[in-house]
């Protein structure tokens, strides 16, 4: 590539100015779209700024005049959900105690199972594999009742444990396939080098493997940890009212039908639960895009 | 399954065999054993528990009869098909914009994508109160004079799903953008500079030389937007739950009402089952053409 490059000399279209009318259209349908895609956060931030008379009076897309912080403090320690009022504080707690367990117990299966089947292949591993990619399109519905079923058998209905399972298991296709390619796509020389030194599965996988991949292992922490957050599906159905996560409470405070609706500590609530996921998009960068385009791409 | 015979075939690789317990038994306990549960107890009278009393197709048939579930469907059919075109077509244009060697891009584009890492329950709340009749983007309109406005889909039964559809976009479309500009970018410079030469315009080498092009990653996108539009059940709990009336049930909710509300588990399995179909009539014929386009190519 680069040679070509060389003996063409100079090339491309002529420099164009930098207002022509198409740069103009451009940058402005560009700033169109920013502001659509913008203007939630902007309103959302806003509107939870405000005092109640203030939003009763103007609109929505008022800068806040007198900015108060009550709402925020509000959202998290007093707000109310039907029988307790501590806001959404307990619900961030248990995300958090959700959270933990489900990346690493995920994480760390989906990469052994990565693992196996790119470098130690036994017969039948590429079914089983397919299946398990396939089982990612099922509707989570057609599998609901079932796995109340097992997890009764087991005695985790309604536990955290039992959550922290049925996460691992709907995070394990992704992840897998995350997995196996990138261990895939690593030298086999190097697999082999460690099996004439005698390194067996978990020898490789712990000395060779392990420290070599630290950037999937973010990119996967990426993935679960907004997926896992995010959950509102499995939180419900497989939890009891005193460990849902943060965003079944935060639907049960906002949208809770008894007393006045109280918008800027509904709207400071969505900030505060939607800001763990916010925070690491923008602090990920690259490897989110890298993390959802592993999703898309096939294996 | 032990062969007595050959024990160093099973032995062999043992401790690979032991780290995939996990994935064998989710692909096989899970995925599998509990697809076929449901299926085989969508042909049962379950009511409040499973039973095995088994009525062929008695639950379908009451299930094409429920009102709620025929509007479930509906709802899917127009949402789906609506956020499948625009997804697809917002998508791509605005790959397309972000393709023409802009500066910010990485800025815009981390603007576009952002509202993907929010939750659907976020979304939806936040949509509820742009949306909302009495402050949001109705009574703006109202403000600036004109009086008769009236935009409050969350409130109007013809086109509360079209209120959901927006917040779906605004959350979703990001995504695709990403994966066709990772299309775009796969497509050979040597072209756009044949097409140059031809005399071909921009916008027709985009649509007669480079979508064609870019098929794979229009059918990854087409699945994965299917996958996510059968799946949609947070958002309308958060937005509207439901309401006005059941003017915005989805069949997922439908299942999970079924099942945990009204103790109808007949019901439940019954219409899972459709939304497995559903997916399948979707995923079949990608299947079929993933690998035996590979068969083909390779």
């Amino acid at each position: 590539m680069q040679n070509k490059y060389n003996l063409e000399g100079p090339q491309g279209t002529k420099p164009r100015k930098r207002l022509s009318g198409t740069n103009i259209m451009l940058y402005g349908t560009l700033l169109v779209v920013a502001f659509y895609y913008l203007l939630p956060l902007y309103v959302m931030v806003t509107t939870s700024l405000k005092g109640m008379p203030e939003i009763r009076a103007g609109n929505i897309f008022d800068l806040p005049v007198d900015i108060t912080f009550e709402p925020w403090v509000k959202a998290w320690s007093t707000a109310c959900t039907g029988l307790n009022c501590d806001g959404l504080s307990r619900g961030f707690w248990n995300s958090v105690s959700i959270l933990v367990p489900s990346v690493a117990l995920s994480i760390a299966i989906a990469s052994v199972n990565g693992y196996a089947l790119a470098n130690w292949k036994f017969k039948g591993s590429e079914v089983f594999f397919t299946i398990l990619i396939f089982g990612a399109f099922i509707p989570y519905q057609v599998m609901l009742y079932p796995i109340v079923i097992l997890l009764r058998e087991v005695g985790l209905m309604g536990s955290l444990w039992g959550l922290v399972v049925v996460h691992t298991i709907f995070g394990m296709p992704i992840l897998t396939l995350l997995f196996r390619n990138y261990f895939t796509s690593l030298p086999d020389e190097l697999f082999k080098a460690a099996r004439v030194d005698g390194a067996g599965f978990w020898g490789i996988y712990f000395q060779v493997m392990l420290p070599m991949s630290l950037p999937i292992f973010v990119v996967a922490m990426i993935i679960q940890v907004t997926g896992i957050w995010n959950d509102f599906l499995f939180g419900v159905i497989y939890t009891k009212p005193d460990i849902y996560p943060m965003t079944v409470q935060l639907n049960n405070i906002v949208n809770s039908v008894q007393g006045v609706k109280e918008y800027n500590v509904n709207m400071a609530a969505t900030l505060l639960t939607g800001l763990v996921p916010l925070i690491i998009y923008f602090a990920s960068g690259k490897l989110f895009v890298r993390g959802i385009a592993a999703g898309a791409v096939k294996g | 399954m032990a062969d007595a015979k050959r024990p160093n075939q099973l032995l062999r690789n043992l401790n690979a065999k032991v780290a995939a317990i996990p994935m064998v038994a989710t692909a096989l306990v899970v995925f599998v054993g509990c697809t076929i549960w449901t299926i085989v107890h969508s042909f049962t009278k379950s009511k409040l528990l499973p039973k095995t009393d088994f009525v062929g197709l008695d639950q379908y048939e009451r299930l094409w009869k429920t009102n709620k579930w025929l509007i479930s469907i509906e709802n899917l059919a127009i949402y789906g098909i609506c956020s499948l075109v625009l997804s697809i077509c917002i998508g791509f244009f605005l790959a397309t914009l972000l393709d023409q060697k802009i500066r910010f891009e990485n800025t815009i584009r981390t603007i576009i994508l952002y509202p993907f890492a929010l939750s659907f329950v976020v979304t939806g709340l936040t949509w509820q109160w742009i949306l909302n009749p009495d402050f949001g983007v109705q009574k703006i309109v109202r403000s600036l004079g004109w009086e008769s406005f009236a935009f409050d889909p969350l409130y109007n039964q013809d086109i509360v799903i079209y209120g959901i559809l927006i917040a779906a976009i605004w959350q979703g479309s990001g995504l695709i953008m990403v994966i066709m500009l990772a299309g775009l970018r796969g497509i050979d410079q040597e072209i756009w500079k044949a097409a140059r030469v031809d005399g071909i315009p921009k916008w027709k080498t985009y649509i007669f030389i480079v979508i064609p092009m870019m098929r794979p990653v229009f059918v990854t996108a087409l699945v994965l937007i299917t996958a996510g539009i059968v799946k949609v059940y947070d958002l309308v709990v958060a937005q509207t739950n439901g309401g006005p009336g059941i003017a915005s049930e989805v069949p997922a909710k439908y299942v999970i009402e079924s099942m945990f509300k009204n103790q109808n588990l007949g019901q439940a399995f019954a219409a899972s089952t459709m939304m497995l179909v559903t997916v399948l009539i979707i995923l079949v014929p990608y299947a079929y053409l993933e690998y035996g386009g590979k068969r083909r190519a390779k």
